[in-house]
């Protein structure tokens, strides 16, 4: 990261799970790449997953960082807010339990 | 207080989500931080209150004195 020395890369085959290829589509479809509008950059995905900070980083997976910096996009362009956000999270937590 | 914790910047702190205060007073109404560290307008204001926890309800197993209390600012759409 960030031009930090680091270990091995290890190559190995793997097969994301459901919710990554969910993520990878969502943000194929927010950068208008299928003809959609266009409500972010590639560029905004990066300086948000850059703004995650050192632990949160490695802490996360790859789709995880993604998903963290889509939303904080959507946040700081108004087209969601964190009071939606968090009140959808609220009824989803919800409907978890029910 | 509600328990939810979106991204985005927000003010009202991890360790009193989810807990219950009694509100002291009502501060004022002020711009909603969370839109306006968006560099959006943070319209309509939104009332801010001052409540207060008692610590053994904010931290489990706090062993000073009973009546310790806390007091943090937070605004109306926190409270539940």
């Amino acid at each position: 990261m960030g031009g930090l020395p680091a270990g091995r890369v290890e190559p190995a085959e793997h097969d994301n799970a459901e919710w990554e290829w969910r993520v990878d589509a969502l943000m194929t479809l927010l950068t208008g790449v299928k003809g959609g509008k266009k409500l972010m950059t590639v560029d905004e995905l990066r300086k948000n997953i850059e703004a995650l900070g050192p632990d949160a980083y490695d802490r996360m997976s790859y789709y995880e960082r993604w998903v963290s910096s889509i939303t904080q996009t959507m946040i700081q362009r108004g087209v969601v807010t964190t009071e939606e956000l968090g009140r959808k999270m609220e009824q989803i937590e919800k409907r978890g339990r029910e | 207080m509600r328990k939810v914790y979106p991204l985005g910047h927000i003010r009202t702190p991890f360790y009193i989500r989810g807990r219950s205060g009694v509100v002291e007073r009502l501060c004022g109404a002020f711009g909603n931080p969370e839109e306006l560290a968006q560099m959006r307008s943070g319209e309509p204001k939104q009332p801010l209150y001052r409540v207060r926890f008692l610590q053994t309800e904010v931290w489990p197993g706090y062993r000073g004195n009973p009546e310790d209390a806390l007091e943090v600012e937070i605004f109306q759409h926190w409270l539940e």
